[in-house]
């Protein structure tokens, strides 16, 4: 549930290439069990603002801190305090699921007797059972993807990030995944999302939508709908980046 | 013919826009020559070794036979005067002559002196040395053993003699070389990438479902690679002239040709590889791998061929490069024409033929 | 017909992608293939472009056989593949310029047909490829897959990755063409865009669920539909899985969908049962299915029948 310890805090972040300002005076928090939606048109700063959460890219400037850990100072104490999942990387295809779950777990620290233990809570909630020494990349995608949510949490995180975690995934699954997040954000993870569904959008806590660098909106669907005057997020999507081009 | 230019055009733009094939075309034959100026040695072994005995007597006799039971020598030609050493040198399978002065039984008992000349094949420096060294060293073993039996102390004295490359320039050795595995480099390793990379980003499929024939995409990629080995050739052979003092004995124009077919050869083998390969890497890697490594080490580039392995002996004679540097060799160092050379010129022909209709064979029109 | 599919079935190795397809396209259509990745999509595309062989079954684009005459309809098609494949190392114009080329033709000659989406990227026509947006990627692409001036135009995924923003555009773009009277094929994995086709077939795991026009397939779907909203959703779905005699419960937007496996449903009743567990703001509404809610229930009642089959 939503509380109001802050996992996130960020204020005027800002990042700059050059002369051009991919993310520009960004302030928003994010708390303690919240399924925090991060939109944007393709090329709105998006990826960058998220870099630099994730400690992998330094602000030019403004002040951000994730897990109370600075990302100037502390962008180690970073990574190994968030989970991250991208849908362009999340598991080694050559590797069974169990090896996936052993060298992820390893990497972030966990004892050989954890990563036992995580290896059974993972297979089992996820009903893997009859797979778990098969390859990964012999997996549908809609399991990897849930298989690469569960990985992300193997260190228990106070916050995961998750970029566009459902591209491509058929309905079903799609929304298999989405209860996965429900039920992570109701342990009191908080859930940091980006998604080109827009019905995903309506599913979070509070949207920020990113138009040209800058977050142009920041509420629950449910405000932002009734601020745009539109009965879908979709419509609140449009009518903000309508007016860049 | 206007699709084909704008095909070859558009390969153009890829090349000059890619530092690293730009690299690779430009860079890597100066850095080549660089590195393979250190010289470097190497072991002989069953080296043929002609033989010019004006004696013919008991000693000459001995010395011949302790030559041939050494395991670095066989004896192969036998002529009758030196005006035959020349051609059975450019044969090339006779890499030394020995040469026993008129009367040499009697001048080492009546003088206590005897004349060896070792004349060698220059147009491989390091090997050439090499030969020398071991004769030298058997002679004088034999000397020493005639000095134990008998109180007087004879003499028997090696002059040496060089042919083709009387320097003994190393450089003239590894030209060829250096030439020869750049060649393999641009044609064979940048086609097949450059091939294989249209595969990776997906543009292969479009140009698949275009009018455009296999052949003309194949010939189109090929073409540009063509013309920069041309250069690059050029590059290599004037650096050569001018800072090494590399000389060109024989017809331009039979060089020209025969770089030609070797380039068609080697690119013919990109094409393979490519349609092998299904990503960058593994052309990459295929190509190293399976190319230049050979090339480099089956070629009589560095390593003596004669001295290897029967089975290694037998492998490289399915190395195009082995059959090109010996062609270069012959009509750079030894100013032979193609009457000598229409063996190994006979065997690239047939290799290009070969590896072209295979890869026609093997070039997929589908995606399967 | 433009494209006519009959009994495709292809196998890779030891998976099937597609299993007995057919299905037709007419003239002028904008047909689409909807269904998530893995559906058989790309398969599909790259048979009819002649890209592949089928295990069994024929197939015809534009009159031609995609087997026997598989050089005239390399002549006649376009075709813009799933992943971006332009040369992203030549700029806007080159890239444009050697498609024209490679198809015997001119920008000049088909410009009134690009005129539309060219004019959007003209101005970053001395860009490399691979400098642009992915919108504007598209935009490219699109364009060189109509410099030739197609008879039939196939495009793989053309919206994937793309934002909500871009994939309406490219729609409108789409609807501009389907009006010149290009037969256009065209897959997606968004369910939304469903609606914006003239006909579409509704694929899943190598096998077709329904081919119909969207709003038909809307109109004869008699599953009933409800909206369920509470406060916390994440608990309504969990109670409502454990509703008596539930058929379906997804999520869907603000609401939940649900259905239920009789007629004898009283939204009165579940009403009280959410407010027992402890809901609040409990709301209940009919409501009418979108081609999301279709695809879900056919791609599982499907399933189950499949399912029958082996036992």
């Amino acid at each position: 549930m939503k509380s109001e310890e802050t996992v996130i805090d960020v204020e005027n972040l800002t990042k700059k290439f050059g002369d051009f300002t991919a993310v520009n005076e960004i302030s928003f928090k994010t708390y303690k069990g919240e399924i925090f939606g991060f939109l944007g048109a393709n090329g709105a700063g998006k990826t960058t603002a998220m870099k630099m959460l994730i400690g992998i890219s330094k602000p030019s400037s403004g002040k951000a801190s994730v897990t109370d850990f600075d990302v100037y100072s502390q962008p180690d104490r970073i990574k190994r305090n968030i989970g991250y999942m991208s849908q362009k990387f999340s598991m080694y295809d050559d590797l069974t699921i169990k090896e996936n779950i052993t060298f992820f777990g390893g990497i972030y620290g966990l004892d050989r007797k954890t990563i036992k233990t995580k290896i059974r809570e993972v297979i089992k909630s996820l009903g893997l059972q009859d797979v778990a020494n098969k390859l990964v990349g012999a997996l549908p995608l809609g399991w990897k993807q849930k298989l690469a949510f569960s990985v992300a949490l193997l260190h228990e995180p106070r916050i995961v990030f998750l970029d566009e975690p459902t591209g491509g995934v058929d309905p079903i699954t799609r929304r298999q995944f989405w209860e996965l997040i429900y039920k992570q954000a109701s342990q009191g993870t908080t859930i940091f999302v980006t998604t080109h569904y827009m019905d995903e959008a309506e599913y979070c806590d509070r949207v920020s939508i990113m138009v040209e660098g800058k977050i142009e909106a920041l509420d629950t669907p449910k405000n932002l709908k009734r601020e745009y005057n539109t009965d879908s997020m979709d419509g609140v999507f449009l009518r903000l980046a309508r007016n860049v081009e | 013919m206007k699709r084909f230019i704008g095909f070859v055009k558009k390969e153009f733009y890829h090349i000059f826009r890619d530092k690293r094939s730009m690299f690779i075309l430009f860079g890597m034959p100066i850095a080549q020559i660089l590195l393979f100026g250190f010289a470097i040695t190497n072991e002989i072994n069953n080296v043929e070794i002609g033989i010019l005995d004006k004696s013919k007597d008991h000693e000459s006799r001995k010395i011949i036979d302790k030559i041939n039971a050494s395991e670095y020598f066989t004896i192969g030609n036998v002529v009758d005067n030196e005006n035959q050493i020349e051609s059975v040198f450019k044969k090339g399978e006779v890499k030394a002559f020995l040469v026993f002065e008129e009367g040499f039984a009697e001048n080492l008992h009546a003088l206590q002196l005897g004349k060896i000349q070792v004349i060698t094949d220059a147009t491989e420096p390091n090997t050439a040395n090499t030969i020398v060294n071991y004769i030298q060293s058997i002679i004088q073993h034999y000397q020493q053993e005639l000095n134990e039996s008998s109180s007087a102390g004879v003499e028997i004295r090696v002059q040496t003699r060089m042919y083709f490359n009387a320097e003994l320039k190393s450089v003239f050795n590894f030209l060829p070389g250096v030439m020869t595995v750049i060649l393999m480099l641009v044609s064979a390793m940048m086609t097949s990438i450059s091939i294989t990379r249209e595969k990776e980003l997906g543009t292969m499929e479009i140009l698949l479902v275009s009018p455009l024939k296999p052949v003309q995409v194949v010939v189109g990629k090929v073409f540009p690679y063509i013309f920069l080995s041309i250069i690059n050739a050029l590059v290599i052979l004037i650096l050569g002239v001018t800072i090494f003092e590399m000389p060109i004995e024989g017809s331009l124009i039979l060089l020209a040709f025969e770089t030609v077919l070797f380039i068609i050869t080697a690119l013919s083998l990109g094409i393979l590889i490519s349609t092998v390969a299904e990503t960058q890497q593994t052309a990459m890697m295929i190509s190293l791998m399976g190319l230049m490594l050979p090339v480099i080490l089956l070629s009589e580039f560095i390593f003596p061929i004669s001295s290897m392995p029967h089975l290694l002996q037998y492998i490289s004679h399915f190395i195009p490069a082995k059959w090109f540097i010996i062609i270069l060799k012959g009509i750079m160092l030894k100013g032979v024409g193609i009457i000598y050379l229409w063996k190994e010129t006979l065997i690239l022909v047939v290799m290009a033929i070969f590896l072209i209709a295979l890869s026609i064979k093997k070039y997929k029109i589908r995606l399967e | 017909m433009s494209i006519i599919l009959e009994n495709i079935t292809k196998s890779y190795k030891k998976v099937t992608a597609v299993k007995d397809i057919s299905f037709e396209v007419k003239p002028g259509e904008l047909f689409g293939l909807i269904g998530p990745d893995g559906a058989g999509k790309t398969t599909l595309f790259r048979i009819l472009t002649t890209l592949l062989f089928t295990d069994r079954g024929e197939a015809t684009v534009a009159g031609y056989d995609v087997v026997k005459e598989y050089k005239e309809i390399r002549k006649s098609v376009g075709y813009m593949p799933g992943k971006f494949s332009l040369y992203q190392d030549l700029t806007v114009e080159e890239n444009l310029k050697f498609f024209a080329t490679i198809f015997g033709t001119t920008i000049e000659e088909n410009y009134d047909l690009i005129k539309d989406i060219y004019l959007q990227i003209e101005p970053f026509k001395k860009r490399r490829a691979g400098k642009l947006s992915g919108g504007m990627k598209q935009k490219l692409a699109l364009s060189c897959a109509l410099i030739h001036k197609p008879k039939v135009l196939f495009l793989d995924e053309p919206t994937t990755g793309v934002d909500p923003v871009s994939r309406k555009e490219f729609w409108d773009m789409l609807k501009r063409l389907n009006n010149k009277g290009i037969t256009t094929l065209v897959s997606t994995p968004y369910m939304d865009e469903a609606a914006l086709c003239d006909r579409i077939a509704l694929i899943q795991a190598g096998r077709i669920l329904k081919i119909d026009t969207p709003s038909n397939i809307i109109e004869e779907h008699e599953k009933q539909i409800y909206n369920v909203e509470s406060k916390d959703m994440y608990k309504l779905i969990q109670d409502l899985k454990e509703y008596p005699e539930n058929d379906s419960v997804f999520a869907f937007g603000e609401f939940v969908h649900y259905t239920h496996s009789n007629d004898e449903f009283a939204p009165e009743e579940l009403k009280k049962y959410l407010e027992e567990k402890g809901h609040v703001k409990v709301f209940i509404e009919a409501t009418s299915p979108g081609i999301e809610d279709i695809f879900m229930d056919l791609s599982r009642t499907k399933d189950i029948k499949a399912k029958d089959n082996e036992v």
